[in-house]
């Protein structure tokens, strides 16, 4: 469903308003936060500079190393008593980077939340299982202040305590989930072993997001859960969740609000603008932002857009399922893999449950991967031969697929550790 | 008269094959008799159980993957030559053996052979005009006491 009149923008409508959004925004950017007039003055740009959109193409990138220097609140454009609050990102290593949100910034934050909500099939009279966890992280607190604005009923669950979960939804009984699509098959799992018949619960939509996950993820979810996937995305950042959400209705990769953000795509390794249709790196504008905005941030998603009209209505921008990002990708004997094409693979393979866990190493000056499976009842054989050509049957098809060949170990049941947000599938223990 | 196995999925790691001994343990089943098949990286546990069913479950409970092939079990004398005979049987009869292995029961007169078989009714029918013993379920199960 349509929350909003922008979203039925023609092509035209958009580009008009996002100049418009545009044009003050740069010159703000560059009157309040120092980091900004250095960056465009060393690109020797003005703000002033910009009469088209193409334009921005001259304006300087910012990118994570950019917001980790400026730690924790040096890129906020507006002094800290207007910042009613702040996220962090999950970063492993060293600090988190840090962002903030002013009053109105929340209330825009809260709408494109209700409007992902709304074109995923929520109305207020929906009860939303949030299983998003709270905190600094942005997906609980981001997705919960959508469902309310959306009227609807929030359960704010957040993450683990699995079988309370699964208690909860048979009780509760929501219409939606919000969840990670790793947690969602998490829950399959634990519900199935329970003896839960999702058929028989109430829940009819699913919102998915805060990973890369694959089409065959989606319908592993859709058949187990018996939900309707739909993807959303979204980065702290650049927002939260509600960056770019599906719609019901097409179910063909989330639009990007670019009421509210201008995206681009750029090739990662020359910086330059690619057209729509080829892919790129995904780089970000935010148009109405106060407390931190962002100027061409780099995401390091890898995507596609489409700027057809979508059956929906639609005329903003999808963004292509997010294959992989620039830094999830592993580079095995200067081949680039992404963890999500192995997945590809696996999840071809009759009977094979969605976990596995790839590791690389490194022996000699080679390097080595191997691809753990979990043993199911469905893929068991008690005769050799047949889990022998188990294992080589994927291991061909990840050679055939990838173009690298990969060792494939079979592993007990429940010894790959399970999804409670974000699923962990790579440990790279090279030392390079 | 087909016989249920139990065969265990477990890693070829330290103390993956006591576990499943100490699960069929705490349950009060006892093995029979037991071949392992194995690799590098795992192996199949294949067992003879006197309650293939409780065997199952309780495995299947404390988290592996299992399941029970149809076997058969074979009764011949304890005696050299007895196992030649009975394969000689088989390869007359064009049937290949997947695997086998045997345990003495405890009258100690007799030897009990498992075979797994592509077509095990093919085995059967082979062995039905020879003096051969097929065991039974309850025998089998007869035999722990």
């Amino acid at each position: 469903m349509i929350r909003h009149k922008e979203e039925k923008y023609s092509r035209e409508q958009i580009e008009e308003l996002q100049l418009e959004r545009l044009k003050p925004l740069l010159q703000r950017v560059y009157d309040k936060v120092p980091f900004y007039k250095k960056s465009f003055d060393d690109a020797g740009v003005k703000p002033s500079d910009l009469t088209r959109l193409s334009d921005l193409s001259r304006f300087p990138f910012t990118v994570k190393q950019d917001l980790r220097d400026n730690y924790p609140f040096g890129m906020f454009a507006v002094p800290m008593e207007e910042v009613v609050r702040v996220h962090a990102s999950s970063g492993t290593t060293g600090k988190p980077t840090v962002v903030g949100y002013t009053k109105k910034d929340i209330d825009t934050w809260g709408e494109l939340m209700a409007r992902s909500l709304a074109s995923a099939g929520a109305t207020s009279k929906s009860i939303i299982h949030n299983g998003y966890g709270y905190g600094l992280f942005t997906g609980g607190l981001g997705a919960h202040y959508g469902a309310e604005k959306l009227g609807a009923t929030v359960v704010p669950v957040s993450g683990g305590q699995t079988q309370r979960q699964i208690m909860l939804i048979q009780d509760f009984k929501p219409d939606v989930i919000c969840c990670t699509p790793s947690y969602a098959l998490n829950l399959a799992e634990v519900g199935e072993k329970m003896g839960v018949d999702f058929k028989s619960l109430s829940l009819k939509v699913g919102v998915f997001g805060a990973e890369p996950w694959s089409e065959n993820m989606r319908s592993e979810i859709e058949r187990r859960m018996n939900v309707k996937a739909i993807d959303i995305y979204g980065l702290s950042e650049v927002m939260g969740p509600g960056v770019s959400c599906e719609c019901i209705e097409a179910q063909a990769s989330p639009h990007v609000y670019e009421d509210h953000f201008l995206v681009e795509t750029i090739n990662p390794e020359t910086g330059e603008v690619v057209a729509p249709g080829d892919p790129g790196e995904l780089v970000f504008t935010t148009l109405t932002k106060e407390a931190f905005p962002l100027i061409r941030y780099r995401t390091k998603d890898i995507s596609r857009l489409n700027i057809d009209k979508c059956a929906c209505g639609r005329c903003m921008a999808r963004m292509e399922r997010v294959t992989g990002r620039t830094d999830d990708m592993l580079i095995i004997r200067g081949v680039n893999v992404f963890p999500s094409q192995i997945e590809h693979v696996l999840l071809e393979v009759e009977g094979l449950e969605p976990h596995y866990m790839i590791i690389v190493d490194r022996e000699g000056s080679m390097d080595t991967m191997e691809v753990q499976i979990e043993m199911s009842e469905k893929l068991f054989s008690d005769e050799m031969k047949e889990l022998d050509s188990l294992a080589n049957k994927i291991r061909h098809d990840i050679k055939d697929y990838l173009g690298v060949s990969a060792k494939v170990k079979l592993v007990e049941p429940r010894t790959i550790a399970r999804s409670e947000g974000k699923a962990k599938r790579v440990e790279d223990r090279r030392k390079i | 008269m087909k016989f249920k196995q139990l065969s265990v999925f477990v890693e070829n790691q330290p103390g993956r094959l006591a576990a499943v001994a100490k699960t069929l343990g705490d349950a009060g089943i006892n093995i029979m008799a037991m071949t392992i098949a194995e690799t590098r990286e795992f192996g199949v546990v294949r067992m003879i159980v006197a309650d293939p069913d409780a065997g199952m479950k309780a495995l299947k409970d404390a988290g592996f993957t299992v399941m029970t092939t149809n076997v058969l079990a074979i009764e011949v004398p304890n005696k050299p030559g007895a196992l030649g005979k009975v394969l000689d049987t088989f390869t007359k009869a064009g049937i290949n053996v997947e695997y086998m292995y045997a345990f003495v029961a405890k009258k100690a007169d007799a030897a009990i052979l498992v075979f797994r078989f592509d077509g095990a009714d093919k085995a059967i029918q082979a062995l039905s005009g020879t003096d051969v013993k097929v065991l039974s379920n309850a025998e089998v199960a007869g035999l722990e006491n």
